[in-house]
């Protein structure tokens, strides 16, 4: 398997993200307080521009890279998971400022401290496959 | 060179994150970064005790690839393609986060009360990461993803489950950034 377009597509998201700020504190505390349209505006745009690619390679049946259908599977259907999992979720993005991809970033960038977050959210990662089947999903 | 160093408008910055899931899709995968914290739990071996963690992670070593990429992304961005103008908020939060002992970001992307060498002195500073961060491990793979996995790759493809998780994302980070973190700063 070739993981150097992986990579390369890797750099581009971890350029994006921090020139977007959207990997600072700072501005997951502005979104949240509703004083700027900046991340609002990043996440929108991202959404529709997805949007209308994936409506692109839905009705032109396009193929990836290596000839197959584009496949993109729907998520399972459900309700406890997305609100409980979706609410502690948020507890912790609001918390630390930071989600997944942003924490990955950032310890590169050389945030040491980020490496509390990132073993904490292992551990949460680790809890939750100790406990899944005893949740609601 | 100006355009570089300076804030990217959202605009450009959104379309080029969309970009990025629609090119994963091409290559055949699915825009979504928690599922590497899955990935780092299965290559410590836990899937002989925990078989949640039984899977082939290697599979997934493409989003590990990722991942790399992006943590040299951030490493290049900050210290080569930043300036002093960054991280300008708005006024008012940052005069709200006065009240709350946490400076003004002058070009910094994180606030050193809360990630610097002296705040990590604090017990309490290093609870709180270490808990946001299970919080966020925890909370996205019960919801199955996180904020690239449902807000983008799962609202572009019009999916109800990532909906709810969406609004979920938001009711906590709202209850936590109006009502937690005025407490606990």
């Amino acid at each position: 398997m070739n993981l150097l377009r992986y990579i390369i597509v890797g750099f581009i998201f971890g350029i994006v993200l921090t020139k977007a700020e959207a990997v600072s504190w700072y501005r997951i505390y502005e979104m949240f307080q509703f004083q700027s349209f900046h991340m609002y505006g990043i996440i929108t745009v991202a959404i529709l521009t997805g949007l209308v690619g994936i409506q692109i390679i839905k009705r032109k049946q396009l193929k990836d890279i290596d000839g197959n259908p584009i496949v993109i599977q729907d998520k399972e259907k459900g309700n406890m998971r997305y609100w409980i999992g979706g609410i502690l979720f948020g507890l912790g993005w609001a918390m630390v400022g930071a989600c997944p991809g942003p924490i990955f970033i950032l310890l590169g960038a050389g945030f040491w401290s980020v490496g509390l977050v990132l073993f904490g959210a292992v551990f949460g990662t680790f809890l939750y496959g100790l406990v899944k089947d005893k949740l609601p999903h | 060179m100006e355009f570089i160093s300076q804030t990217w408008h959202w605009a450009i910055s959104g379309f080029l994150i969309g970009m990025v899931m629609l090119i994963l899709n091409y290559f055949g995968k699915v825009f979504g970064m928690s599922s590497n914290l899955r990935s780092l739990c299965a290559m410590t071996g836990i899937g002989k005790k925990v078989p949640f963690f039984d899977w082939d992670w290697k599979s997934q070593r493409w989003n590990l690839a990722v991942v790399a990429g992006a943590m040299i992304g951030g490493f290049v961005a900050v210290h080569f393609m930043s300036d002093a103008s960054n991280v300008t908020l708005n006024p008012k939060t940052v005069e709200q986060l006065a009240t709350l002992n946490i400076e003004a970001p002058n070009g910094k992307l994180l606030p050193e009360s809360v990630f610097g060498t002296a705040a990590l002195q604090s017990p309490k500073m290093i609870f709180i990461l270490l808990l946001g961060g299970v919080l966020i491990g925890f909370g996205s793979r019960y919801a199955g993803g996180c904020t690239s996995g449902h807000a983008i790759s799962g609202l572009s493809n019009l999916q109800l489950p990532s909906l709810k998780a969406v609004i979920g994302f938001f009711i906590g980070g709202l209850l936590m950034a109006h009502f937690i973190l005025p407490l606990i700063f």
